[in-house]
């Protein structure tokens, strides 16, 4: 049986906090889409996003100086430790414009890296405009670029501010400069805030009226409403935020997902302001929440479009695609009986992070695991660090790995995401691999150094355009898996910090790609196993063979340490047997504490793990799978 | 002669004899003085307490004399510390007291550790007429900077001093420890200090791998960045040592030591045998009835513990009994170069992924009966996996 509970049931409707009377009767109001403007904040990370958008909560009393914490639209702790914003809100502002009149100004939060092009693309589908936030001391960043490219291509209006004019260091001339080089327009188009002491902020809110078109839905046409973000709350389900475009929303309205034809009732509708308070009815251009009694955040989908099952839409809103993962890697307990309580873990996080997938995955090194995809590297890490930290797990992570297209000799294209799973070489004709369009901006003095690591890293059809006299832009097709590891850590330290980078999926091209294997005493090790550009397999090979003879313990015989293509050694080290493992003396005093000092030795062993007869320690796993480079 | 005429002379490392030992009645008895804490000693051991060599003796006396009946002794072994320190006269009425409590075989072999510093031959005579029979010196090396690195203030020159004033007293067995793998000692070095030593017609050989002991001040300065010693060094050392003494007439009977015919140390047989010992003074360990049990450490406690008269020293004690016996019957035998009776607990090694792959890569064999270390050297890879079989 199915209870339906409808929006007006306020007592019930505690999302995570009740709202309070005087909120929901202003949210209730009907609101004329001339009153709505719905913007978002384009910013690189650290250039204040956050503290702007806690200072228009403020001013605009959507939440009071008592409530007030930092930050307040960076909801989980890793956010707020790593300073990026990983899945998007969007906050009702209420403002009373220099013109006298009421208007609604609907915040919209993006992400603020490139693992989640795809959610912001998303929010910024949700808005008319947008404010592109450029810190006035480090100015314009790949990242912002990117993003600000994507709102003037979504037909954003986007309005250029500079933040922290406070700072000693800030450069307003210069900064304004890029801004215009990049958006046209002039000077006195660009606004100038500081978000740390609120100068220039009360004014920002008129100037988004101003500048900001309305939403331009049909109230009379069928319900179009995009789903631009959703999250999984463990009381009430998966909570969608969405934008209508066309028609009205009614909570208790019948409503159907049109790419995956799921049909739901719309148990509450409302408006985060920022407290959840349920409405009536969101009209078009309004922005708030949707809850449907899904349990499974997978059933809904980011970028899907919402209609009526009785009258539904023809068009369904344009955009939608299917979260893909980019980089894979294999995720495996260190304590085996641990793999149920991952797969539960896995099970958890998917609830609320449709992007991540996962099937089960087999080693001979390290055991029952999961092959993992995530939209990138920080994904990826934010997902390790959850499972160790929230569910406590102790893992090994295998080398992260892109998916490759194989070309088999009967003609058919074969997706592999392991290099386990690569075919031999006898029956593959050739190996695909995913590119992306790097973008990165650096001050010209830094473009040799950069060109030469994009060199490095196979870069191909390079162009340069100059933002400034002293900033450049440089484009390149790269392959992803040159990209998604430490490029951008060696960016950084050859530009002293200053570079900075944003990739998009540039589809596939054929590479001379070649699988290098590791074997320990002859057997080879599935979890250290690569498939690398042929030119770079030596340099893998070397690489890997040296850090696990570092890692590897010596024992009771020479153990080779070898890196293979197919059956011809690329790379070989030694770790030589052990000569002596013996206490000096055990005499009538000693017998308990030698004793007992073994007896623990021994319990140490037990953490290993057997490669055919060869020892090997966990944290070597841990160590010599480790991203970063030497 | 130290063994009597009707015993056979064996081997050091005849099975025959590490095996009969189980059966010998061995004393120890620790003199925890010294002048100076040497910088790798972890010891029970005091310095700056000269004044209580006497409230320590009566201590050890009465300890002695709370100890429940046993059988007579056939060995005694005293052991520090620094023994030699203490007026000889003192140390002859502790074996008095010994004598008197418990009885002493006539062959018993009554050793003392020795530091070749404060060595006279008047001690040595007057040791010697006390009943005493075996010396070992602390010589650690003959090299003047590796003595130095050790923290040793004796000169090579008063280590043959006292080796021949011994044998002047009439000493019938002499032994010499030594140390390798100091700081700068390379295997020329070594090799010099073993010639020297065996160059004295030594009966018994002690050679130990410097070992860094927590708590100690040689751990303190490896751990802040002075070189450790490597292992590898110390291979090629014990292996030097180990075909010098081959070569001058020593045989090796376990791990560390090196003896001629009928000079391997009883005390320490009886221990490796796991036969009951009964131990004595600070921080002395004792197997007696299926019980290991040991003093306390602190010398202050030692004392009032005694001095109080109703308590026994005793800080800890252990069973020793059923599967958890088995396996250190092996871990201690394992040691010696006669191995050790495999019994249930050597069919379950042979058993064992770990025994198999010990076998397979040389360590440890089974001989008919007995399991052996092949390779001394790796003999705790043996004694681990031992450690950890479980019961069958």
């Amino acid at each position: 049986m199915v209870i339906i509970l409808w929006g007006s049931q306020i007592g019930t409707a505690d999302l995570r906090t009740l709202g309070s009377q005087m909120a929901h009767n202003l949210a209730a109001q009907m609101v004329e889409q001339s009153q709505i403007r719905n913007f978002c904040i384009i910013a690189h990370i650290d250039h204040g996003k956050s503290t702007l958008a806690d200072r228009l909560l403020e001013q605009t009393g959507a939440i009071s100086a008592r409530e007030m914490r930092e930050q307040v639209l960076d909801t989980m702790d890793l956010e707020r430790e790593r300073g990026i914003t990983i899945k998007a809100q969007a906050v009702r502002l209420h403002h009373r414009s220099g013109d006298g009149r009421a208007y609604v100004i609907n915040l919209i939060d993006t992400p603020g890296h490139v693992d989640f092009s795809y959610e912001v693309s998303r929010s910024l589908a949700a808005c008319e405009g947008a404010l592109l936030l450029a810190d006035a001391a480090q100015g314009v960043q790949a990242q912002t670029l990117a993003n600000a490219y994507l709102a003037v291509n979504a037909g954003l209006e986007v309005i250029p501010a500079l933040n922290k004019i406070d700072l000693p260091a800030a450069d307003p001339d210069r900064v304004t400069q890029e801004l215009i080089g990049i958006l046209g327009g002039s000077a006195s188009e660009v606004l100038a805030l500081s978000a740390k002491t609120g100068e220039g902020v009360p004014a920002l809110l008129d100037e988004v009226v101003r500048r900001v078109p309305p939403p331009a839905g049909d109230r009379e046409a069928p319900l179009r409403a995009l789903v631009f973000d959703s999250y999984y709350d463990s009381y009430r389900g998966v909570v969608c935020y969405v934008r209508v475009v066309d028609g009205s929303l009614l909570a208790g309205d019948q409503i159907r997902f049109m790419a995956t034809s799921e049909s739901h009732t719309a148990d509450e509708v409302g408006v985060l302001t920022p407290k959840a308070v349920p409405v009536h009815e969101l009209g078009p251009g309004e922005v708030g929440y949707l809850i449907t009694g899904v349990k499974e955040i997978g059933r809904i989908k980011v970028g899907d479009t919402i209609t009526h099952a009785r009258r539904p839409a023809s068009q369904a809103l344009p955009g939608y695609a299917e979260p893909k993962p980019m980089v894979f890697s294999g995720l495996f307990p260190t304590d085996g009986d641990d793999f149920e309580r991952l797969r539960e873990a896995l099970e958890k996080l998917t609830l609320n992070d449709a992007s991540l997938q996962y099937e089960p995955e087999t080693s001979r090194a390290l055991g029952f695991g999961f092959r993992v995809g995530f939209l990138g590297l920080l994904h990826m890490e934010i997902i390790r660090e959850r499972l160790e930290r929230e569910y406590g797990l102790d893992l090994v992570a295998t080398a992260p790995s892109v998916a490759f297209r194989v070309h088999l000799n009967s003609g058919d294209l074969r997706e592999i995401r392991s290099p386990q799973d690569l075919p031999e070489p006898d029956y593959r004709t050739s190996i695909d691999e995913p590119y992306v369009q790097v973008m990165i901006i650096t001050p010209a003095e830094y473009i040799g150094s950069v060109m030469e690591l994009i060199q490095s890293r196979r870069g191909l059809e390079g162009s340069m355009h100059y933002l400034s006299p002293e900033r450049v832009e440089l484009t390149y097709q790269v392959p992803l898996s040159e990209v998604v590891f430490d490029f951008f850590d060696l960016l950084k330290s050859r530009t002293k910090g200053y570079a900075s980078l944003d990739y998009e999926p540039s589809g596939y091209r054929p590479s001379d790609l070649v699988k290098v294997d590791v074997l320990l005493n002859s057997v080879p090790v599935d979890a250290f196993s690569a498939i690398v550009h042929r030119d770079k397999a030596a340099a893998y090979g070397k690489l890997m063979t040296e850090r696990l003879r570092e890692l590897i313990p010596r024992q009771l015989f020479d153990i080779p340490i070898q890196a293979a293509i197919g059956g011809r050694i690329i790379a070989r080290e030694t770790v030589k047997a052990r000569r002596k493992d013996v206490l000096a003396k055990c005499y009538g005093g000693d017998v308990t504490r030698k004793r007992k000092l073994l007896e623990r030795q021994k319990e140490g062993k037990k953490r290993m793990k057997m490669v055919g007869s060869v020892e090997v320690p966990q944290e070597a796993f841990v160590a010599a799978l480790r991203v970063d480079a030497d | 002669m130290l063994l009597s005429e009707s015993t056979p002379i064996d081997w050091p490392d005849s099975p025959e004899l590490a095996d009969r030992a189980a059966a010998w009645a061995a004393a120890y008895i620790h003199i925890p003085f010294c002048s100076r804490l040497c910088p790798y000693c972890d010891f029970a051991v005091v310095t700056g307490r000269d004044a209580d060599f006497d409230r320590y003796l009566d201590a050890l006396g009465a300890e002695i004399d709370s100890e429940p009946a046993w059988k007579q002794l056939d060995a005694v072994y005293f052991g520090g510390g620094t023994p030699s320190i203490i007026e000889p006269t003192l140390l002859a009425q502790v074996l008095e007291r010994l004598d008197k409590r418990f009885g002493l075989a006539t062959d018993a072999e009554i050793s003392l550790e020795a530091n070749p510093e404060d060595w006279t031959l008047a001690k040595a005579v007057t040791l010697r007429a006390a009943g005493f029979n075996r010396v070992s010196f602390g010589a650690q090396s003959f090299e003047q900077r590796t003595l130095i690195s050790l923290g040793r203030r004796h000169r090579p020159q008063q280590i043959e001093a006292a080796v021949l004033s011994a044998r002047e007293a009439g000493f019938s067995s002499v032994n010499l420890d030594l140390i390798y793998g100091s700081a700068g000692e390379d295997v020329a070095r070594w090799t010099s200090s073993v010639d020297q030593a065996l160059g004295l017609g030594l009966d018994h050989l002690s050679c130990y791998g410097l070992t860094v002991e927590p708590g100690t001040d040689l751990y303190r300065r490896i751990s802040e960045g002075a070189p450790a010693p490597d292992p590898d060094l110390q291979a090629d050392q014990w292996e030097r040592a180990n075909a010098l003494a081959t070569n001058a007439g020593l045989v090796r009977y376990e791990v560390s030591n090196w003896a001629r015919p009928g000079h391997p140390v009883r005390y320490n047989l009886a221990v490796w045998a796991q036969a009951d010992f009964l131990g004595f003074g600070l921080s002395a360990h004792r197997l007696r009835d299926g019980i290991r049990s040991h003093n306390f450490r602190r010398f202050d406690t030692y004392l009032d513990a005694l001095a109080s008269g109703s308590a026994a020293p005793i800080a800890g004690s252990e069973e020793v009994s059923g599967w958890d016996r088995e396996l250190e019957r092996l871990f201690l035998g394992l040691r010696r170069a006669a191995g050790v009776i495999s019994g249930a607990g050597g069919a379950a090694l042979a058993a064992s992924m770990d025994g198999k792959r010990l076998e397979e890569a040389g360590v440890i064999d089974f001989d008919r009966d007995r399991l052996r270390v092949r390779k001394p050297l790796l003999t705790d890879a043996a004694s681990r996996a031992v450690l950890a079989l479980p019961p069958p």
